[in-house]
C-alpha cells in the first residue's frame, strides 16, 4: 500500500469498504480489520490491537468503536472521527434503504432466506475473531487459562461480563498473566 | 418547557397495550439512544431491547425483533443498523440520524479520551499488565458468544450450517484470506444452499 497517501483517506476508504462487507456485525469484522490495521498497513503491533480490543470492550457503547481507537492511533482525533463514520455511515445509509424497500414489499420470502444463510458465516466469522484475538493476547499459559476461564464463566453463567473484564484486569495488575 | 407549551409537545403517558402509542421525538430518540449506549457495557442490544420494548413501549417485541433480524442481516455494526431503521421509522431522516448520534456521539467521545490516554500512557508498565489481563478475559467472551450462537446451530442439527461456519472460520482465521474474497464465495454459496433446503422442505 502507498505509504504516501493521506492517512484520513485511507481510514476513510479503508473503513468505508469493511462497513458494507462486515456480515454479522463489528466483532466479525475483527479478522479483516487485524488485517489490514497489523498486516497490510502497519498502523499498529499485534499487541497493540490486542490493547485496543481490550479498551473497546471495557468502554460502553457498540462494539464497533474499535474502529474510533484503530482511527486515533493513526491520526488522532480526526483519524478517530473519520474512521467512526466510514464504518458507520455507508452501511446506515444502506439499511435506511432497504427497510423502506421491504417495508413496502412486505411478506417476501427473501429476507428470511438470506438471514438463515448468513447466520452460519457470522459465527464462523467471529470464531475466527476469537482465534486471532487469542493468538495475539494469550502469550502465556496463564493468560490463555484466564481466556478459557472467562469463556465458561461467560457461555454457564449470566454474570455481567464487566465483573470478568475487571477481574483479568486485576490479574494482569498482579502480574500473574 | 415553557408553561405556555401547546399540550401536543406534553409526553403522553405510557398505554401498555399498544407498543407505538407515543412516537418518539427526534430529542427523545437522542436520549433514549444515548441512555442504551452508555449503560452497554460489551455490547447494546440487550439494552436497546429494554429500552425500546419494556421501558419506553415504542415496539412490540416482535416488532423488534423483525427490526434487529433486518439489521443483522445487512452488513455492518448491527446495532447502527438498528438504531437508523428505528429512529427513521418515526421520525423520517432526522430520525434516522438523532438515534445514530444518541448511539455513537457520546461513546465516541468517552472512546476517543480512552485512546488520547492510550497513547500518552500506554507504555506505562502497569497499564500495560491491566490492559494484558483485560484483553485476555476479552476474547473469553467474545469466544463464549461464538459457542452460544453454534449451540442453536447443533440444537437444530444444522450440519449444513456448521459446515459453512466451519469453512469460513479456517479461511479467514487460519488461513487468513481477505473478507471480501470469502464472503464473495461464501455468501452466494450459502444462499444457495439455504433456498434449495427450504424448497425441499416447503
Amino acid at each position: 500500500m502507498n505509504s504516501d497517501a493521506n492517512p484520513i483517506l485511507t481510514l476513510a476508504w479503508t473503513f468505508g469498504l469493511m462497513s458494507l462487507f462486515a456480515v454479522g456485525g463489528a466483532n466479525a469484522a475483527i479478522p479483516e480489520m487485524h488485517r489490514l490495521a497489523v498486516d497490510v498497513q502497519h498502523w499498529m503491533t499485534d499487541k497493540q490491537f490486542a490493547d485496543v480490543f481490550a479498551i473497546s470492550q471495557l468502554a460502553p457503547g457498540p462494539n464497533v468503536l474499535i474502529v474510533t481507537l484503530i482511527g486515533y492511533s493513526v491520526a488522532g482525533v480526526a483519524g478517530a472521527l473519520v474512521a467512526t463514520l466510514a464504518m458507520c455511515g455507508p452501511t446506515a445509509v444502506f439499511a435506511y434503504y432497504v427497510s423502506r424497500l421491504l417495508m413496502r414489499s412486505s411478506h417476501s420470502r427473501w429476507p428470511a432466506i438470506i438471514q438463515a444463510a448468513l447466520v452460519p458465516l457470522s459465527i464462523g466469522l467471529m470464531g475466527a475473531s476469537g482465534l486471532i484475538l487469542a493468538l495475539t493476547a494469550d502469550r502465556t499459559w496463564a493468560g490463555a487459562l484466564v481466556t478459557a476461564v472467562a469463556a465458561a464463566l461467560a457461555f454457564a453463567t449470566r454474570l455481567n461480563p464487566l465483573w470478568l473484564l475487571l477481574a483479568g484486569g486485576c490479574l494482569g495488575f498482579a502480574g500473574v498473566i | 418547557m415553557p408553561p405556555d407549551s401547546p399540550p401536543v409537545a406534553v409526553p403522553a403517558p405510557d398505554i401498555p397495550e399498544l407498543a407505538t402509542s407515543t412516537p418518539p421525538g427526534l430529542i427523545a430518540l437522542f436520549v433514549a439512544f444515548a441512555k442504551m449506549s452508555l449503560a452497554g457495557f460489551g455490547g447494546v442490544l440487550v439494552w436497546a431491547r429494554r429500552g425500546i420494548v419494556d421501558q419506553h413501549r415504542w415496539m412490540t417485541a416482535d416488532e423488534f425483533n423483525e427490526t434487529f433480524a433486518l439489521c443483522h442481516f445487512l452488513p455492518g455494526p448491527n446495532i447502527v443498523n438498528l438504531s437508523v431503521v428505528f429512529g427513521s421509522r418515526f421520525r423520517g431522516i432526522p430520525g434516522g440520524l438523532a438515534a445514530f448520534a444518541g448511539l455513537v456521539g457520546p461513546p465516541v467521545v468517552i472512546v476517543t479520551v480512552l485512546a488520547a490516554l492510550y497513547a500518552r500512557y500506554g507504555e506505562i508498565d502497569a497499564l500495560r499488565r491491566i490492559l494484558a489481563g483485560v484483553s485476555c478475559a476479552a476474547v473469553g467472551l467474545l469466544i463464549s458468544a461464538v459457542f452460544r450462537m453454534m449451540m442453536s446451530l447443533i440444537k437444530r442439527r444444522d450440519l449444513i450450517g456448521l459446515v459453512i461456519l466451519a469453512a469460513v472460520f479456517i479461511a479467514v482465521g487460519l488461513l487468513r484470506l481477505p473478507l471480501p474474497a470469502v464472503l464473495l464465495v461464501a455468501s452466494p454459496v450459502s444462499i444457495a444452499i439455504a433456498f434449495v433446503v427450504r424448497r425441499g422442505a416447503a
